[in-house]
């Protein structure tokens, strides 16, 4: 089991407040992190790696005290087993590939795991490139698995896919499970794309403000949409043009017959419940 | 007539020994104002600064004070030691470090804050002490910086006039540097010889100068995009 508790003051989103976390992480399952932009989702993973000092805390994984601040107790992060994947990937630009994965393991390097993750992540082509030479996916990958090669207690993932297109977005999500499957890692994962934590997480903690909201599975948090067995999609008309109008929603423009009284700009609501199978 | 390539020979001398103690001097203190989150730093920051706009015969004049066997500094160094660093190479050099203190940090200490902070944080993440850090992360990525840092020292120190003549006087052989051989020459209206020596101080910071901007071109094209 992985515990945290700690308490920060910070200055977030909506002005300072206090990041409050009380929470349970269980072993070798990827728990994702939910919330808005500048809910203390990336200081919460800064503070378990050691980077930022909260006020107060206390960190145990696996039996292993991280931080107790009661008891003076706070260890670097070199002294964390931990793997941080960054959002923007934090590769180290004046070393190839395979030099970013032999950094991380310092003194003994196993070489076979390097050789191992060179081949799963499909970089062995590029073991000698530069990250600068590399696709978005493909340094995603390298920040992966030079996380990976230190066999971290705690892997800790701030978006780690939120820089990419879709594509490769889901294909990543694959990799990530097959890793998960193979490695066993515990991993806290940081992500506001509730389909990616569907996809990845067997447990959520969803929080805004600092504070906690709701824990639990996915679909336990996120609840299911309240009236049954009709869709509703939530939009924005954007044109109206005689009989018609233009609806944005979910990023798609549909066109619509005219409703009285409705202008643009007005919020709408689209129900159906019609589901045809198309393949 | 004979030339005296001495001159010269101390000039190049003093800017190479100035410019290694500097690395040495200045590397710690760029990366220390680098990280540093104190109320101090600005204090620092405009100490450090202090010889890019203050007249060279002031720090010189402050310096001949200071190290002079007269006053107490001074006058501690030549008893307790027996060293004495008025009208000496060691004076010269020490002058010219603190007068050229300014090169070599701004650029280092700038190329450091451009470095995105997740770097270290990635690198302590990975179990690296920040002593591996700074040398195998930090530095490399910041080549452009640093070799800008170590050729404005260098060239900055050839053409160091004011502060030498204060603590250093004229003395063939010992402290008199090339720029004030000109000014000696000049003065003595020994055309022949300011010439020579002024071409190649020109000749040679300008080569300098665009040896910089072609390998920072190439460093920045190849290294910066993360």
């Amino acid at each position: 089991m992985i515990s945290i508790s700690i308490r920060k003051k910070l200055n977030m989103a909506g002005g300072p407040a206090d990041l409050v976390v009380d929470a349970e992480l269980p072993l070798q399952n990827i728990t994702a992190l939910y919330g808005p932009s500048g809910s203390g989702k990336t200081s919460l993973l800064k503070i378990i790696a050691g980077l930022t000092q909260p006020d107060e805390g206390f960190i145990q994984v696996n039996n292993e005290v991280w931080l107790d601040t009661k008891n003076k107790i706070n260890l670097p992060p070199q002294k964390r087993n931990i793997g941080f994947v960054f959002q923007d990937y934090a590769l180290f630009p004046n070393m190839t590939v395979e030099g970013n994965l032999r950094y991380a393991c310092s003194k003994n390097v196993d070489e076979e795991l390097v050789k191992h993750l060179l081949v799963v992540t499909g970089l062995t082509a590029f073991a000698n490139h530069k990250p600068a030479t590399l696709s978005g996916g493909q340094k995603q990958r390298v920040a992966l698995a030079r996380a990976l090669v230190r066999k971290p207690s705690l892997l800790l993932l701030d978006e780690p896919l939120s820089a990419l297109d879709n594509e490769t977005r889901l294909q990543l999500q694959q990799e990530l499970l097959q890793f998960q499957k193979e490695y066993k890692f515990s991993a806290l994962l940081v992500s506001h794309d509730i389909a990616e934590i569907y996809q990845l997480a067997k447990s959520v903690i969803s929080i805004d403000g600092g504070k906690v909201l709701k824990v639990g599975r996915p679909a336990e948090v996120f609840g299911f949409a309240t009236n049954a067995g009709q869709i509703n999609l939530i939009g924005q008309i954007v044109s109206i043009d005689n009989e018609m109008m233009e609806v944005l929603a979910d990023q798609r423009l549909y066109q619509l017959k005219y409703v009285e009284g409705l202008s643009v700009g007005d919020k709408v609501c689209l129900a159906f419940a019609d589901v045809k199978k198309i393949g | 007539m004979e030339l005296d390539l001495q001159p010269l020979w101390l000039t190049f001398k003093l800017a190479t020994i100035t410019t290694i103690c500097l690395l040495v001097i200045g590397l710690p203190i760029a990366a220390m104002l680098a990280q540093s989150r104190s109320r101090l730093k600005p204090v620092a920051e405009a100490f450090i600064s202090l010889p890019l706009v203050l007249p060279p015969s002031v720090l010189g004049f402050y310096l001949l004070v200071a190290l002079s066997p007269a006053n107490a500094f001074g006058g501690l160094l030549q008893s307790w030691f027996n060293i004495r660093l008025i009208f000496t190479f060691p004076g010269l050099v020490i002058g010219s470090v603190i007068y050229s203190l300014p090169f070599m940090v701004h650029p280092i200490q700038g190329g450091l804050q451009a470095l995105p902070e997740s770097l270290q944080e990635a690198s302590w993440t990975l179990g690296r002490s920040k002593t591996d850090t700074f040398f195998k992360v930090m530095l490399p990525n910041i080549r452009p910086a640093l070799l800008t840092g170590i050729v404005l020292s260098f060239a900055h120190t050839l053409g160091e006039f004011g502060l030498v003549l204060m603590i250093g006087g004229s003395i063939p052989g010992v402290t008199k540097v090339a720029s004030i051989a000109i000014y000696n020459e000049a003065e003595a209206l020994n055309f022949h010889a300011a010439h020579i020596y002024s071409g190649v101080l020109l000749a040679v910071s300008f080569c300098i100068l665009l040896l910089v901007y072609i390998i920072n071109k190439r460093l920045v094209k190849n290294s910066l995009a993360l």
